[in-house]
């Protein structure tokens, strides 16, 4: 589990607005060991996407820049990589499912067609041995009558369904580094849960790392081994999936995950509710980007953007003041 | 937690079938037949939530209710009036005491419009206020759901997703409103937002004293506000109970699934529970399964179940539960 896979080193995105720059990743660092799966949680806005992005090049540029940072993927850097080369990394060796099963998919080419097409270009398939791999692939992912569906058009099936389709095609390669971007978002519960189980059988099958990004602190909470929580471009809290829902350290994680309802929860609290919005990253934050909306916060929270510090085993914080004593550490 | 107010809100065997038309004369070949017969009844100050997946039906249940769309059978009634019997104008004029909030707040508010116009348009509509009592009434809507009344000049775009909702809510509460349907209110926010407008929407209950139809699909944040818990699926109500009766022990298989499907912010949860996971999709409403609606996806169904569609039951005080194997052995040991 050691093997580390992924690392990720002070990785800063911007994209230019009319309103003008917006910082949306402004100094990211993570590793990803071999395995191992990893939930980036955040609200909308604060990076979690455009850093999974910017790590394999996906980001439009312009108006984006990848301003600065290394991605290292065992041991190579796909920032500083050719283009060419990072082709054969993208969808083969790290693969992506995106949130929106319904718009990801070609609506005029039958499932079969679309899946059939990546093997043949990039495993040199012919076109009987990538049918029966397709067939093999959408098997795996629990498609029933697998043979029959592939002459179907996206819009014959269901958006669980869909969803399968692209985790499929996304482990057609076998990749070592599976990345979802909210795969489960505009899944209805039960449809979640499916794919929720679905995604941890193929991970125990086929042992990949995944990356698993999402807003969702419930979902995270049944599939990832570590969270990386993020803010403002930053991340202000990582720790190991139990750690981090017992001993929430930052003042925003544990302000989100006081805000959820307790399902067991029997007479009626109220809801602790952060108060503010997220910031709106037009500069690059200097103080800490979460200070405006924090109730701990002191004069040097103002003046200085903490940076993320070990308060644990395998738990790292960004935030001046230490949460369980009320005092600046 | 028993209700002993007044009933408010009455719906008898609601039922609302859209037609599908096709050809080029434009033939009726079928309906989708979202709500097909619900029946319930909400108490003044009361919270009813409304939960199902996508389709199932919520939605459209609220709006029928509001006389949004005119029901194809079935009653509804707010304190003694039958909405469903009467006509334009005192519909109109009963609007003022019924009213939405939408779940999009970036649809649901005029771009063109200022936020004083918007908030104020209920009040001139029903001619509650007049010349200089508009702003009066605007400011003290606006701080009412806790935004500054200095932005009332301004216009939608200015403001964030929950700011909207909340001039969605003031709008809501121009002329006085006793019953609220609120469709997915804050599915469309953040998740630190959402605590936010949760508690705005319980302080105003209590204030105003609002009845509430609360329709999500977030069954902890439902669980959260709710008086008691409705479930749907597929255009029926498959279980009505308190909601601390219906989370600690559901009794239709749907009901089951669905909460074992919630995410739970828990990690050590996930350790020792066994989840539900129910197989396939739901079917299409335009030809939903005979008999028992849920039995296609039921894993205690058996035959009988397609023959004739189970009794809404009360099979304790105030629990309702529609299937034929409630109390079967099956169902418990599950």
């Amino acid at each position: 589990m050691a093997n580390e896979l992924l690392n990720v080193q002070g990785l800063e995105t911007q994209f230019k607005t009319p309103e003008g720059i917006v910082h949306a990743v402004n100094g990211v660092s993570f590793t990803l060991n071999e395995g191992e799966t990893m939930g980036v949680v955040g609200e909308s806005g604060c990076g979690k996407s455009v850093t999974m992005l910017s790590c394999l090049r996906l980001i439009p540029q312009p108006p984006g820049k990848i301003v600065a940072g290394k991605a290292l993927f065992k041991g190579q850097d796909l920032l500083a990589m050719s283009s060419e080369d990072i082709r054969h990394v993208r969808g083969a060796q790290i693969a992506m499912v995106f949130q929106d099963p319904m718009t990801s998919l070609n609506p005029v080419m039958t499932i079969g067609k679309q899946m059939e097409e990546p093997l043949k270009l990039h495993l040199g398939f012919t076109p009987q041995q990538a049918r029966s791999r397709s067939i093999e692939l959408l098997e795996q992912v629990g498609i029933p009558r697998a043979a029959d569906r592939l002459k179907d058009y996206p819009h014959q099936y269901s958006g669980g369904m869909r969803q399968r389709v692209m985790i499929a095609m996304a482990l057609a390669c076998a990749p070592q580094i599976l990345i979802a971007d909210e795969p489960t978002t505009a899944l209805d519960v039960t449809i979640q849960a499916q794919i929720v189980e679905l995604v941890i059988r193929l991970r125990e099958e086929l042992g990949m790392a995944i990356i698993w990004i999402t807003h969702d602190l419930g979902v995270v909470a049944s599939i990832a081994h570590r969270v990386a929580v993020m803010y403002g471009g930053f991340i202000i809290e990582e720790a190991q999936i139990r750690d981090l829902y017992a001993n929430p350290r930052h003042p925003y994680t544990i302000g989100l995950l006081g805000s959820l309802p307790q399902i067991q929860e029997q007479g009626r609290k109220r809801l602790y509710s952060i108060e503010g919005m997220p910031p709106m990253l037009y500069q690059k934050p200097h103080s800490c980007p979460f200070s405006p909306r924090c109730r701990w916060v002191t004069d040097r929270c103002r003046m200085e953007n903490p940076l993320l510090e070990p308060v644990g085993e395998n738990h790292r914080v960004a935030c001046w003041v230490d949460t369980t004593t009320g005092r600046e550490r | 937690m028993t209700n002993d107010n007044a009933v408010l809100i009455k719906v008898e065997d609601l039922k609302m079938h859209f037609p599908i038309y096709r050809g080029v004369i434009r033939r009726q070949v079928g309906s989708v037949r979202a709500v097909d017969g619900v029946s319930f009844q909400i108490h003044s100050g009361e919270t009813l939530g409304l939960v199902g997946e996508s389709g199932c039906g919520k939605s459209t249940t609220g709006r029928t209710i509001l006389q949004l769309y005119k029901p194809t059978a079935g009653k509804v009634f707010y304190e003694d009036v039958e909405l469903t019997a009467l006509h334009s104008e005192p519909m109109r004029m009963m609007r003022k005491n019924i009213q939405m909030i939408f779940q999009d707040p970036y649809a649901s508010l005029n771009p063109r419009m200022t936020i004083r116009d918007i908030i104020a348009e209920p009040l001139v509509a029903f001619g509650t206020a007049s010349g200089k009592e508009i702003d009066d009434r605007v400011r003290k809507l606006m701080g009412l759901v806790k935004l500054d009344p200095d932005f009332m000049l301004r216009y939608p775009h200015e403001f964030s997703g929950g700011q909207r909702q909340r001039i969605g809510i003031a709008r809501a509460m121009a002329n006085n409103p006793t019953f609220v349907v609120c469709d997915e209110p804050i599915s469309a926010l953040d998740v630190s937002i959402q605590a936010q407008v949760i508690n705005l929407f319980e302080d105003l209950q209590k204030e105003l004293n609002l009845t509430y139809l609360f329709i999500a699909h977030d069954l902890s944040m439902v669980r959260h506000i709710s008086d008691r818990v409705a479930v749907m699926y597929l255009g029926i109500i498959v279980e009505l109970a308190d909601r601390n009766e219906i989370y600690a022990n559901p009794v239709h298989p749907y009901t089951k699934a669905l909460l074992s499907a919630i995410p739970v912010a828990d990690p050590e949860f996930y350790e020792t529970r066994k989840r539900i996971v129910l197989e396939g999709d739901v079917p299409s409403p335009v030809n939903p399964p005979s008999g028992c609606r849920f039995r296609t996806r039921c894993p205690i169904a058996e035959d009988f179940c397609a023959q004739s569609r189970p009794e809404f039951k009360e099979i304790a005080p105030g629990h309702f539960v529609e299937c034929f194997k409630w109390d079967h052995p099956d169902n418990q040991r599950r």
